[in-house]
């Protein structure tokens, strides 16, 4: 502002006026002054040093942080283009939405994510929890986060990763410690096994979907695509694109490209009937 | 029969005049040459610029395919960076180089000729991507990297095909033009300056390059190596960066940024030689502080080459070598700070004459300061934690690249054009050019600061709706529109004054630099005589031999 405002005062004072008499003569021509040189030197060399210090003490609060002693440790792993979370403390692994309970003050649970890359470079962002770190394949990070106030949190990928690096969307829930431990429990179960959709079970292994995708419990045990064990457990599709409903469900896979065109999974050749048994045994996957 | 042997060399076929331009080795030429080279690239790039923001301007648009919007940023910030800004500040820097140091040309001439058609010859091979693969329309397989293709992005197991190849190759190719170009400033400078010209009395500009020159030698070589270890990857079985067989993508990100910030030094400080020379001139004052000058910009030389790592907060650094890297980002800050306050204290008590190219240095400075906080904002890591690779870095370098760096070039354009060309540009059309960008810029770039505090990362192709980004986005366009409309003014003032402007003589602005003290255009030999200097401003001296400048230095 001090600079500006010097600016437009020198532009405004000091221009040349047409009706000047002495436009002949040229202003006085300073050559320099050692002082002034010097003051304007020093002081900000004094701003750097403070802001450099307040700098230097932020980061080594958020990287060098302790841990306390509860914390949740959730593993992150960034595909193109959805995220894989590992919950090695309770035995489960889910993908796209991320569940930690939330912190209270006095007894603080913050989560800590390691983050790791199956494929390129992903970034974590979400905003309104922490600011973001990358998933470079090789190198594995760690974040964490202590939020305090429960509620979705939105953010998405930040470190382009190809064609739809627009739509690896991030959905963060933060819930109470009774909603948390009650999804930890349903997590840590096998895929529901409903005799009324055994033609669409059968159909998951003939027509090659378990290649890419998990379903604890069954013979489906890919480690491509997302696990699916729980996938009606989650709101959206796609990683965070549509909310799960039959009819998304059953356009996504015909053909995620609908959806999100550079998708990693293909079209599926499916008859109609096919597909809505399919779909119809995804359904029951809570 | 005098008029006959002049009359002579203008009936040449045409051919004979294209093979002229093409074989010449005339810095003067050369450096109009690359002057053109950059503003086809710039229309160019403009218009990419223009489809990305029509398809941002709506959440969940389908203007444009992911494939076609990430081949346009790649291809965007590729040829803004190689393909405009240096071409047009070389250009400058090689016209403006001998004649302002009273040489008659380049140390170097044909080297320099090697340098340009390098140049050329990777532009080319670029844009013959789009004409591969699937044609134009789709963009054919230009490459969709990014500008800093980060590996593994770009090995062959995520990127098939040659896309990334046409990048590897044609920045390869140019990087040889650029360091033949470096060795030519720092030979010139230091070598070819007239009698009585030390150091010290050396125009700014020439200090500028200077440090440019050196900077180019330092700054392009780990691009080199890292082109050539990432063609061994792609084609000779190497894993360098190649993480699924344990390389490493942290080095790709090392060895770029070890280029890519030291460049961006290469970008402005020639925009500083601008203005050093054209505020002065139109403050009617010597520029107050000169030593403080050269102090500040070899500090910047020097201290650049140590603050690559502030690309790269969020990747994962241990906490002493990220600090490391926000002290030596922030200590950039002062000897800038230093050169916006002597410019200022330049135009202080003297009497300013705003003619258009003045006006684009006065926006220069507020637009290259806002830009410089916004900087030091970023170089704070856990500040850079939130808004790196969000849209708010994309307004911070827009800003500068656009706001201090392009508005330097005009103001370069407005004030050097009646030397090459011998005639002026139309103050009129100058002035609305001027306006029109300015608001267009302003309204673009101001306001794109908004979606990356509220979350927008860079490199999207679209994004949904309630994220609160839209009205952003929108207001971006319309400045776009703005900017666009400037730009095509400009050109038409360009052509239209070649042939229509009013003569300009050899010193239209009165100014102090030798440049000024031959024809407009210059002829082949520069100067009749070489001329001999006392001070840093010759032509002062000549017309104020009552006061002359080597009385007081």
């Amino acid at each position: 502002m001090v600079v500006f405002s010097l600016l437009l005062y020198a532009a405004i004072k000091f221009r040349q006026r047409k009706h000047d008499d002495n436009n002949d003569f040229e202003p006085p021509q300073i050559y320099g002054s050692n002082q002034i040189e010097l003051a304007w030197t020093v002081v900000p060399v004094i701003i750097v040093l403070v802001l450099f210090v307040s700098a230097a003490q932020v980061i080594h609060r958020v990287q060098d942080a302790r841990r306390p002693k509860r914390t949740i440790e959730v593993t992150a792993v960034g595909h193109q283009y959805w995220w894989e979370y590992q919950y090695t403390q309770f035995g489960f692994v889910t993908s796209n939405e991320l569940h930690i309970p939330v912190s209270d003050p006095p007894n603080s649970t913050p989560t800590f994510i390691g983050l790791q890359s199956a494929d390129v470079d992903h970034s974590f962002w979400v905003p309104r929890l922490a600011g973001k770190t990358d998933l470079i394949p090789n190198h594995p990070n760690s974040m964490w986060i202590d939020p305090q106030n429960p509620g979705i949190y939105l953010g998405q990928c930040a470190q382009f990763c190809g064609v739809q690096h627009a739509k690896m969307l991030l959905r963060v829930y933060v819930d109470r410690q009774a909603d948390f431990d009650r999804w930890v429990h349903e997590q840590q179960q096998d895929g529901v096994s409903d005799p009324s959709v055994a033609d669409g079970a059968g159909l998951f292994t003939d027509k090659g979907c378990f290649v890419c995708h998990t379903i604890r419990g069954t013979a489906a045990q890919g480690q491509i695509g997302p696990d699916l064990t729980h996938i009606m457990s989650r709101d959206t599709l796609g990683a965070g694109l549509v909310p799960i409903t039959r009819e998304n469900l059953r356009r996504w896979i015909r053909d995620p490209g609908v959806f999100k065109p550079g998708s990693l999974m293909p079209a599926q050749d499916l008859t109609d009937q096919e597909l809505d048994k399919i779909t119809a045994y995804l359904l029951t996957l809570r | 029969m005098a008029s006959e042997s002049i009359a002579l060399s203008t009936h040449r076929s045409p051919l004979a005049t294209i093979y002229e331009w093409l074989a010449t080795v005339d810095h003067k030429r050369i450096g109009l040459m690359y002057i053109a080279y950059g503003l086809l690239f710039l229309a160019v790039m403009g218009t990419m610029a223009m489809l990305m923001r029509i398809q941002l301007a709506r959440p969940n648009a389908a203007f444009l395919s992911p494939e076609v919007f990430n081949r346009l940023f790649t291809m965007h910030g590729t040829t803004g960076v190689f393909f405009v800004a240096m071409p047009i500040l070389f250009g400058f820097g090689n016209y403006l180089i001998p004649l302002m140091i009273g040489s008659r040309d380049m140390a170097f001439p044909r080297l320099n000729s090697f340098g340009l058609w390098m140049t050329v010859v990777g532009g080319v091979l670029l844009y013959a991507s789009l004409f591969a693969g699937e044609g134009f329309w789709k963009a054919g397989t230009a490459p969709d990297v990014g500008w800093f293709a980060y590996a593994p992005l770009t090995e062959t197991a995520f990127s098939s095909g040659h896309s990334t190849d046409f990048w590897t190759l044609s920045l390869l190719l140019s990087g040889f033009g650029s360091i033949a170009t470096g060795i030519n400033f720092i030979a010139t400078i230091l070598c070819m300056r007239c009698p009585g010209m030390k150091l010290s009395r050396m125009p700014l500009l020439a200090w500028m390059f200077l440090v440019v020159g050196g900077l180019i030698l330092v700054t392009i070589s780990p691009l080199t190596a890292a082109q050539f270890m990432l063609m061994i990857d792609r084609y000779l079985g190497g894993h360098f960066f190649d993480t699924q067989a344990g390389g490493s993508a942290i080095l790709w990100i090392h060895f770029f940024w070890i280029f890519g910030h030291p460049e961006v030094y290469i970008l402005i400080l020639p925009a500083f030689a601008f203005t050093s020379e054209i505020i002065p001139v139109f403050s009617r004052k010597t520029i107050f502080g000169y030593a403080a000058m050269v102090a500040a910009t070899v500090s910047i030389g020097f201290i650049s080459l140590g603050v690559w790592a502030h690309h790269m907060f969020t990747v994962g650094m241990p906490s002493y070598g990220n600090a490391f890297f926000v002290f030596t980002t922030m200590a950039i800050a002062v000897p800038t700070g230093i050169k916006i306050f002597n410019w200022l204290a330049t135009m202080w008590g003297g009497k300013i004459r705003f003619t258009v190219p003045m006006l684009f240095c006065v926006a220069f400075l507020f637009q290259f300061l806002v830009a410089g906080l916004t900087g030091v904002m970023l170089a704070a890591a856990p500040f850079n934690w939130q808004l790196g690779s969000s849209y708010f870095v994309v307004a911070h370098f827009h800003y500068v690249i656009v706001g201090a760096i392009l508005f330097a070039i005009f103001a370069a354009f407005y004030y050097w054009f009646p030397k090459m060309t011998g005639r002026l540009l139309n103050e009129t059309l100058g002035k609305w050019h001027f306006w029109l960008f300015v608001i267009g810029f302003h309204l673009t770039f101001d306001f794109m600061h908004i979606p990356g505090l509220l979350g927008m990362p860079r490199r999207i192709y679209t994004y949904e709706a309630g994220r609160g980004w839209e009205i952003w986005n929108l207001i971006v366009l319309v400045g776009a529109v703005f900017q666009a409309a400037a730009i095509l003014l400009f050109v038409y003032n360009l052509i239209y004054s070649y042939f229509r402007g009013a003569p300009a003589g050899n010193d239209p602005w009165d100014a102090w630099t030798l440049e000024w003290s031959t024809n407009s255009p210059p002829p082949e030999y520069n100067f009749a005589t070489i001329p001999a200097v006392r001070s840093r401003r010759p032509l002062w001296d000549i017309k104020h031999p009552e006061d002359p400048d080597w009385k007081y230095e």
